[in-house]
């Protein structure tokens, strides 16, 4: 008996409705954020993310709203990210509910924003999404790097030092995902989620790859994760949050059932 | 009938006001008006954030008095969250050390750099997540609430409270019981988020919002 691992689903929103994920070619529709969010809710997801996708700057307004609406009616932690860029961003977001935000691109353009935003907000609510690939040769030791642009851009960024600097700027929690595993179905880079894992002492939440329940276990029982995001299998009704969460259960992790 | 949310300035106080107007008809305002707060039927201190920051805005804002004296005056009830519980304390390891309103004896500790949980995994600090809660004595705010139900929380730092009678509840982390509900009188103070932690939570603030000590 303990802390509980977490499971996340994550929304990606495009204009206002979800949509399967940004890696994803075809983007399928999912349905209305508010109502997709108040389902995971009452199946008794651990928290929400909510990944603004949306890339105008009109469509920003409504997103701020939908926030508004989910916390509203849905009482767990709620995570959004997506154009987080200044502390006005962030105080906006708080203010129409998110419990955390997650900094990304900013934060490699700008490393010290993170502190400013840990300084005025509290770690507590700053989340920082590390995107890496693996840039090793099969011969070489393992080495991953930060890329920006949904993969396309390199910073020659290591990410495991990466990792320990936005730790100790002030980041809560690291939300990795991998870039070489997002949207292919075949599961997390387990070696990458247990060497960022290793190297930080706050929580990590591992990202990239889910097709199956037993991706979800390894993600906690190899990879050392603290608690795992998922979208597609989700959104689609190939698992419900309560079936994966019994699941994980069997598998001999605590879960808050 | 107002319930203040006493905002200092640290933290987001949004989600408990989104929560506390969720389960109940009274007016629920986020202010820092002496008036209003004086006036208030029931207050809630949340607090976010770095302790020192916190009992520093406290003071700035020129609020730590009025606590202080709505504290000691036990006149209506007071729901502290997360830092909100550990500013009821004498003082925390936090920063250095830092004093704190001194309403219930007792320290504020860190959980501690490099710990290991049994299977030798690395314990995360924060202590962020689910737990459950052991209801240490009976309490109108544990109403319809089960022993052992898992609250959402987020602390490196916890309370230690000097006198038995005043822990509600306790949560089992890196090998240690943190006082995780405690209170006196008309104050009751949480380290979880009650606001955060679905419908158990709820019930948590609706029970809160129909205390009548």
């Amino acid at each position: 008996m303990g802390l509980a691992k977490r499971i996340i689903p994550c929304l990606d929103v495009d204009a206002g409705r979800v949509v399967k994920g940004v890696n994803f070619v075809g983007i399928r529709d999912a349905g209305d954020p508010v109502e997709v969010a108040k389902r995971y809710n009452q199946q008794g997801a651990d928290e929400i993310t909510f990944l603004d996708i949306t890339a105008s700057h009109e469509d920003r307004a409504t997103t701020v709203e939908m926030v508004s609406h989910i916390a509203g009616e849905v009482f767990i932690p709620l995570t959004v990210g997506g154009g987080i860029r200044t502390c006005d961003d962030i105080r906006t977001m708080l203010n129409a509910g998110a419990d955390k935000v997650s900094i990304n691109t900013a934060a490699v353009i700008n490393p010290s924003f993170v502190r400013e935003a840990a300084e005025r907000f509290g770690n507590q609510c700053i989340v920082v999404a590390i995107d890496a690939k693996r840039v090793s040769a099969d011969d070489e030791t393992l080495r991953w790097e930060i890329f920006t642009h949904g993969g396309r851009k390199p910073t020659g960024l290591d990410a495991v030092e990466w990792a320990r600097k936005m730790v100790d700027l002030g980041a809560g929690e690291l939300l990795l995902t991998s870039m070489d595993r997002d949207g292919t179905r075949v599961g997390f880079d387990l070696a990458l989620t247990r060497a960022i894992s290793d190297a930080v002492p706050v929580p990590v939440i591992a990202s990239g790859g889910v097709g199956n329940l037993d991706h979800l276990v390894e993600g906690i029982t190899k990879g050392g994760a603290d608690a795992v995001l998922a979208a597609s299998i989700f959104h689609f009704g190939e698992y419900s949050i309560p079936h994966a969460k019994r699941y994980l259960a069997e598998h001999g992790i605590e879960m808050r059932l | 009938m107002t319930i203040a949310v006493i905002d200092y300035g640290m933290g987001n106080l949004h989600s408990v006001a989104k929560a506390l107007e969720h389960v109940t008809h009274e007016h629920v305002v986020i202010t820092r008006d002496p008036r209003v707060i004086g006036g208030a039927t029931r207050l809630v201190l949340p607090g976010q954030g770095a302790i020192r920051d916190c009992m520093g805005e406290l003071e700035r804002t020129e609020l730590k008095g009025l606590v202080q004296e709505l504290l000691a005056a036990q006149a209506k009830p007071l729901l502290g969250i997360c830092v909100g519980q550990q500013m009821l304390m004498d003082a925390s390891e936090e920063n250095g050390g830092t004093t704190c309103l001194g309403f219930l004896p007792g320290k504020v500790r860190y959980f501690g750099q490099n710990l290991l949980d049994e299977n030798g995994e690395r314990l995360k600090v924060p202590h962020m997540g689910w737990n459950q809660v052991s209801q240490r004595q009976d309490h109108p705010v544990w109403e319809g609430i089960e022993d052992g139900t898992r609250f959402y929380f987020v602390h490196s730092y916890y309370v230690e409270a000097e006198r038995d009678g005043d822990v509600f509840g306790t949560t089992r982390y890196a090998g240690i019981d943190a006082h995780v509900a405690t209170g006196q009188d008309t104050v009751f103070a949480v380290q979880f988020h009650p606001e955060k932690s679905a419908g158990n939570g709820l019930r948590l603030l609706e029970n809160f919002v129909t205390w009548a000590p």
